[in-house]
């Protein structure tokens, strides 16, 4: 049982990490990117490529997943996403699936559409138990590590979001944009370089993830929901919000696929719309 | 002229809309080849003019509308099936169930952002989709339900290879539909919709009950999408999970965006556009015609929906919008 919520958790921390990004461009700029799977998959593949193709080692691929996905993401939003910012939702959404459909069809194109596997190094690989009998808790290296890694990026954009100078006019911006504006913030700077993190945090989910979720050229369009949910759930007001959804969602995701299979993602797809209906505006939100 | 002249103006047929349907009732016998095709473009016509009273007139953004679109699906070729293969009352029974179902969903689609409505819309043509695929010894799961033999349309008229029968059949219910739609809008019931659309705080306060209407909106949408599902599994004789795909619903909205909004000839030119370029553009490259797809749907929002349609405003600064 332990190990089931402890998968639950290592899943969760990575959907959290996968999906922040999200939150806080669609807080900030109220913006409904359906897109931002679409990085988390080009983290993935510049993973799995460079380890298969060019040796790099694992470790060193991630930094790189990150700053390539983090480079995308602003070159895009300095050309296609911020003029339309003020354009009504559908448009966006159009627009996101647009960009979708075509990453989808691009990796299809270039890398082919099977499912890529990851060769781990051989440090992360095995399992680690604890205790006996229903109590007993086996922990996966691999799993473990996500749980590592993600937590320190969490506590990471805690701190820079509550105590750098940044953060707070980050906070300024989501809470009024005009009145930040006209403090003398440099809104256009931080929207672009919040959005380059949060693709890059993307990114580097879809690496950390490439073993755990699967990759495939359509990643994008299978986790769309997921990362969705957290940020509909959790709210967009603050990263707490987004961190539980996440972390609720990954516990109940593994629990009702381990317990009942009959129903799989039945259950989490019950739960978001029960808890949409009774609070509109997600569970942890100020309003 | 006076405000109900104007109004009335609006509502009256014009002299091109009895040719544009004579056209396409004359289509399936001058081009007999196309029959199926033409099919196809009337089932997709229907979803888009149901997807149209959601979006165009109520303004909910639903990316779930395959919901409904699946549900009326797998209701008729189920019935077929098992009960009765006559199309005409298959044909009631999943209209009548895609009903019900867009009665019990509309109550989720009354509250929050549009983030919330598309996330309860998409997460309800989730549901129904892991339903039939898990209900497998009812909905045979992945691979679909199959052998589905219809009967005769009315008793007389069998349906055949080439999709004769099968084009006159759904172009029917898309006049009937369309007719029902037509008359939905610009009855005061439409002007209601469209007040919501444009204001909802404004709407409740000139003393318009925005839940109900929105209720009665949705829940007309959904059986008339219903219906175009129900449409597609009496025709091909078979309905499978890809009802309720996901694509499905994005492409309806698209289809309905090239059309234009808030238009209902919106969603019957879409269809045609869309099909006959998704015809054209497969033939090409069969596996990756979701990229022009997708590299469409991008430049036409960073254009603009409206300047698009409307070739003559391209060059001129701040033109349509």
């Amino acid at each position: 049982m332990l190990t089931i919520l402890f998968d639950g958790i290592a899943y969760g921390m990575l959907l959290f990490i996968l999906a922040v990004g999200l939150a806080v461009t669609m807080g900030l700029m109220n913006f409904i990117n359906l897109a931002h799977g679409a990085f988390a998959m080009v983290g993935g593949y510049i993973t799995v490529l460079l380890m298969q193709r060019a040796g790099v080692p694992f470790l060193l691929c991630l930094p790189i997943a990150f700053v390539g996905t983090a480079l995308l993401g602003a070159a895009l939003e300095r050309t296609l996403y911020r003029p339309l910012y003020k354009n009504p939702h559908l448009d966006q959404v159009l627009f996101s699936i647009g960009l979708v459909f075509m990453a989808v069809a691009a990796v299809d194109y270039f890398v082919g559409s099977t499912q890529q596997i990851m060769q781990l190094p051989e440090w992360l690989k095995g399992r680690t138990e604890i205790g006996s009998g229903a109590w007993a808790l086996g922990m996966g290296h691999y799993r473990l590590f996500i749980i590592v890694v993600c937590a320190a990026l969490t506590l990471a954009l805690q701190y820079i979001l509550s105590y750098t100078r940044f953060g707070s006019r980050l906070r300024a911006s989501v809470d009024d944009q005009r009145v930040a504006k006209g403090m003398g913030i440099n809104v256009n700077m931080v929207f672009l370089s919040t959005f380059a993190v949060g693709s890059g945090l993307a990114g580097l989910g879809g690496a950390l993830g490439a073993e755990v979720l699967g990759l495939d050229p359509q990643f994008p369009l299978k986790f769309m929901v997921y990362f969705l949910i957290v940020v509909a759930v959790g709210g967009t007001t603050s990263i707490t919000g987004p961190l539980l959804a996440a972390l609720l969602l990954g516990v109940a995701d593994v629990a009702g696929k381990y317990y009942i299979p009959k129903m799989g993602a039945f259950i989490v797809y019950s739960l978001m719309i029960a808890i949409l209906i009774w609070r509109p505006h997600g569970l942890f939100s100020r309003k | 002229m006076n405000t109900q002249t104007t109004l009335l103006q609006a509502s009256r047929w014009k002299p091109w809309e009895p040719v544009l349907w004579l056209l396409a009732f004359a289509a399936p016998l001058v081009l007999p080849s196309h029959a199926l095709i033409i099919n196809e473009i009337a089932i997709v016509a229907l979803f888009a003019v149901s997807l149209d009273l959601v979006l165009g007139y109520t303004g909910i953004v639903s990316l779930g509308h395959a919901a409904f679109f699946g549900m009326g699906a797998y209701t008729a070729a189920l019935f077929a099936k098992h009960i009765h293969p006559d199309p005409l009352v298959g044909m009631a029974v999943a209209v009548g169930t895609a009903t019900v179902l867009g009665a019990l969903c509309s109550f989720t689609v009354m509250r929050g952002t549009d983030l919330t409505r598309l996330m309860v819309t998409l997460g309800i043509g989730l549901i129904l989709m892991e339903l039939a695929n898990k209900l497998d010894w009812l909905t045979g799961g992945a691979d679909g339900l199959q052998g589905v033999m219809m009967g005769p349309v009315l008793g007389q008229f069998e349906f055949d290879l080439y999709g004769r029968t099968a084009a006159f059949y759904s172009l029917t219910v898309l006049l009937l539909c369309f007719l029902l739609a037509r008359r939905l809008v610009h009855s005061p019931l439409g002007g209601t919709l469209k007040a919501i659309r444009d204001n909802r705080l404004r709407a409740s306060a000139i003393g318009i009950p925005v839940t109900a209407r929105i209720a009665v909106g949705y829940t007309v949408a959904a059986a008339m999408a219903g219906a175009a599902g129900a449409l597609l599994a009496q025709t091909t004789g078979f309905a499978s999970l890809d009802v309720f795909e996901f694509h499905r619903s994005a492409d309806v909205m698209l289809i309905l965006v090239v059309g234009g909004t808030g238009w209902l000839y919106g969603g019957v030119m879409g269809a045609i556009v869309f099909k006959l370029l998704q015809d054209m553009l497969s033939a090409i490259t069969p596996q990756y015609w979701t990229f022009w797809l997708g590299l469409f749907l991008v430049v036409l929002v960073m254009v603009g929906r409206e300047r698009l349609m409307r070739p003559w405003t391209w060059f001129s600064k701040g033109g349509a919008r």
